[in-house]
């Protein structure tokens, strides 16, 4: 490998995007956990999930912020490092972007609004249905981000005549083969990986502290939402997989470590590969390939050999995909086993054990989205535009580059020092426990004006 | 109207919203860390984070569109602008990191850190700063272009008397408006002593920002003759200006009608700025890129401006909602709630 201006410009994308996809996926997946809490404090009169909903959003609030400052990084760097790339992906993929940036604006708008008026409604529903358009607006502009990502996988809507995309076709760009598939998968892991950050909270407070009410209904709650998230997660993979073996059969051959087209392909898992590019030590299950990517053990699966060399991405995507794979299942088993001990009466779903795999998950999941990102983008390699343009005709040619790399090292470092530290004064200090017996021994009246102060008036 | 023409002109709308709310907001991290050193801090700290915490995202928000609509409209300009200004570009998301990030930290933390005080006041200065070099640059003559590389020429930059009457007259007029807002907003509050310093600040802002104004065209007309002529032929829109940056001074001397004092500045600038825009017509990047040249393909810009009406019959009810909440109910900025 080379250190030029190309890999630094991969890598500074890189880094940023590494940063800010825990803070997207936090900002995607939270609202709809608040959401969910909200709602069910609301239908069983039980102030217990309130309390989860309000001291969710305040985290959110923190998090949300690295996510916004990074997400502003990001649409910057996208000109200032590939600069030839938004000069000739802008006439046909703009429109996601800018409609991803309204539909932030929308989000933004609300929580604002749902931020300062816990109790200035007299319906509960009605600050309830203000998390409807953050739910919304973060979902659609993780919907809008991705049909882009997609488009760079399975460009479409324009004809290319002299190097320039002509007869553009917005629309038909914006929802390229890639997108349902893509956004699917984006959606169901997000909200997987929310469920299992707050699921493992609760669980490490029960660890901590002792099981308490609050901690327990957080717990299954978000268990129950880890549950229904992962299975999804797991269908939207298949979909993605069958959808590669289609569209982007290098992808997946890259990925499966698929060497040759042939029927009724095995399935590779783990392994590695001596000097001959053989592989050893793995785990065969055959004709599972085929089965997973066309839903029958005898087709043909397309492999590496019909790319040229120079076309194919490189075999180490195999260790993140298989990763990848590995991550969402582990979350599926365990959030699965978790209601399993809970049926089963004689058994203890808060054991300890099961506490600390529930804790273990959380950085699970985030590696798992890492891990599908890294993929996504490594996969397409040597491509910025798959079949259109290469990396290292999109980059900038600026030596500078390597400098920014570190630059924006620093920054993130600062950043994710400041956003833990910040969080674990919030949380440490204020514990569930103390604003309950708080909000007990207030009367309603009063109750609600000392938490208005806490949530309108956040500077004291 | 051609589409071109129209996705200009939105654009340009959008970055005047960004300059009047961004400009309350960088200003107001001044005046935070300068109260502080003068000891006024109590005055107003509490009335800057009350309109400011609610809105600094909707603010961040305002700029990004304008960038995205920005390449969405002339892909171009990624090309010219993204090459050129990758130093200085990563250097303004930095400081536009730290400042966003700072906002919600402080929001838990320790209003009393100078640290952070100080870092809110600098970046409140140097984004501005830094922001305003891509309307130099926009002038022609520091970005050059060989064999399809671009680079920008540090020298011709940091030795151009227009670049730093530009930087000078962003950084008055953010200070400018920044205090006539806080008044403005003072007042609602019925908060007397914060009233009186912001006041303050307004009026001795007010002269160094018509100074700055007037030396910047001056070393315009040297710079790009075209740009000034033609901003000469839009004589009536200066002499507009002028006439509402009167009425401004005239009502914050005397103290009242600080609502109407702020509406006055906001037109102010709005003729100012437009006059400023509509001369730079044709160019977006004086030779490189005009309106028409650089424009992208008719579909993607009917499809953006179609998105872009649709997203302000979402936007424009929402943000009179924020309004209504947070800026106009006067409980609210009064504290009470």
């Amino acid at each position: 490998m080379v250190v030029d201006t190309v890999l630094w410009s991969r890598l500074v994308t890189g880094l940023t995007l590494s940063f800010h996809v825990i803070f997207a996926t936090i900002g995607v997946a939270i609202p709809l956990m608040v959401a969910i809490a909200e709602f069910v404090g609301i239908r069983k009169k039980d102030n217990h999930y309130t309390l989860m909903a309000k001291r969710w959003t305040r985290g959110f609030v923190i998090s949300v912020a690295v996510g916004v400052v990074t997400g502003t990084a990001i649409a910057l760097q996208l000109a200032l490092v590939w600069p030839n790339f938004m000069q000739l992906a802008g006439n046909v993929i703009a429109l996601p972007l800018f409609m991803e940036v309204f539909a932030f604006f929308f989000e933004a708008i609300f929580l604002g609004i749902y931020l300062y008026t816990w109790d200035r409604f007299r319906n509960p529903y009605l600050h309830w249905l203000l998390t409807v358009p953050i739910v919304l607006g973060a979902a659609m502009s993780a919907s809008f981000i991705t049909s882009v990502n997609g488009f760079m996988n399975q460009p479409g809507g324009f004809v290319l005549e002299a190097g320039q995309f002509m007869a553009v076709h917005p629309l038909q760009a914006m929802f390229n083969e890639a997108t349902p598939s893509k956004v699917f998968h984006v959606l169901a892991s997000a909200y997987m990986t929310g469920a299992a950050l707050l699921a493992g909270i609760a669980a490490f407070s029960i660890l901590k502290k002792g099981a308490t009410d609050y901690a327990k209904k957080g717990l299954k709650l978000m268990m129950g939402v880890l549950l229904l998230f992962s299975f999804l997660t797991a269908i939207a993979g298949d979909t993605s997989a069958k959808f590669l073996a289609q569209h982007q059969p290098e992808k997946l051959a890259a990925a499966e470590w698929h060497f040759k087209t042939e029927q009724g392909a095995d399935l590779i898992f783990l392994g590695w590969l001596n000097a001959e590019r053989e592989i050893m030590g793995a785990l065969h299950l055959p004709k599972a390939l085929s089965f997973l990517a066309f839903s029958d053990f005898n087709a043909e699966v397309t492999g590496l050999d019909e790319f040229p060399v120079d076309e194919q991405p490189p075999l180490l995507v195999h260790y993140l995909f298989d990763a990848m794979v590995g991550v969402g299942f582990a979350l599926l088993a365990l959030s699965a086993l978790f209601f399993l001990l809970l049926l089963w009466k004689k058994r203890n779903e808060l054991n300890r054990w099961m506490l600390r795999a529930i804790v273990f998950g959380v950085p699970l999941a985030f590696l798992g989205v890492e891990l599908g990102w890294f993929y996504a983008e490594v996969g397409r390699q040597p491509w910025m535009i798959r079949g259109y343009m290469r990396v290292e005709e999109a980059a900038t040619t600026s030596p500078s580059i390597m400098i920014l790399f570190f630059a924006f090292l620093l920054l993130y470092i600062l950043l994710g020092t400041m956003c833990v530290f910040v969080l674990r004064r919030l949380f440490r200090d204020n514990p569930a426990e103390a604003e309950l017996e708080k909000a007990a021994k207030a009367k309603p009246d009063s109750l609600r004006s000392e938490q208005a102060q806490e949530e309108g008036d956040p500077v004291s | 109207m051609s589409y071109e023409i129209l996705g200009i002109s939105v654009l340009w709308i959008f970055l005047y919203g960004y300059l009047i709310v961004a400009s309350i907001d960088f200003g107001a991290g001044f005046f935070a860390f300068y109260a502080r050193l003068t000891g006024n801090d109590h005055l107003i700290n509490r009335l800057i984070s009350r309109y400011l915490s609610p809105v600094w995202e909707i603010t961040n928000v305002f700029f990004v569109f304008f960038f995205v609509g920005l390449i969405g409209f002339f892909p171009d300009a990624a090309h010219y602008y993204g090459s050129a200004l990758l130093v200085p570009g990563s250097i303004a998301i930095i400081l536009l990191a730290i400042r966003g990030s700072f906002y919600a930290f402080e929001n838990y933390g320790s209003k009393k850190n100078i640290v952070f005080l100080f870092l809110y006041g600098a970046t409140g200065l140097l984004i501005p700063a830094s922001l305003s070099v891509a309307l130099v640059l926009s002038e022609g003559g520091f970005i050059s272009e060989t064999n399809r590389v671009v680079t920008l020429d540090y020298l011709a930059l940091f030795t151009s008397p227009l670049a730093w009457s530009i930087v000078g007259l962003a950084l008055t007029s953010v200070l400018f408006i920044s205090a006539s807002f806080l008044a403005f907003y003072a007042s609602r509050a019925d908060d007397k002593p914060a009233l009186e310093l912001m006041r303050g600040y307004a009026l001795f802002w007010s002269t160094p920002t018509i100074i700055a104004a007037f030396t910047s065209v001056l070393y315009l007309s040297q710079h790009n003759n075209r740009h000034f002529q033609n901003m000469m032929d839009l004589w009536w829109l200066l002499g507009l200006s002028v006439f509402f940056f009167l009425i401004v001074l005239w009502l914050l001397f005397k103290g009242r009608r600080y609502g109407l004092a702020f509406i006055g500045l906001m037109l102010q600038f709005l003729s100012a700025f437009f006059a400023y825009g509509i001369g730079h017509y044709p160019y977006i990047l004086d030779p490189y890129i005009t309106v028409q040249g650089g424009a992208t393909q008719e579909a993607m810009g009917i499809a953006l401006v179609v998105v872009f009406i649709a997203g302000l019959l979402l936007l424009i009810p929402s943000l009179a909602l924020v309004f209504r909440l947070f800026l106009f109910d006067a409980d609210y900025v009064k504290g009470k709630k």
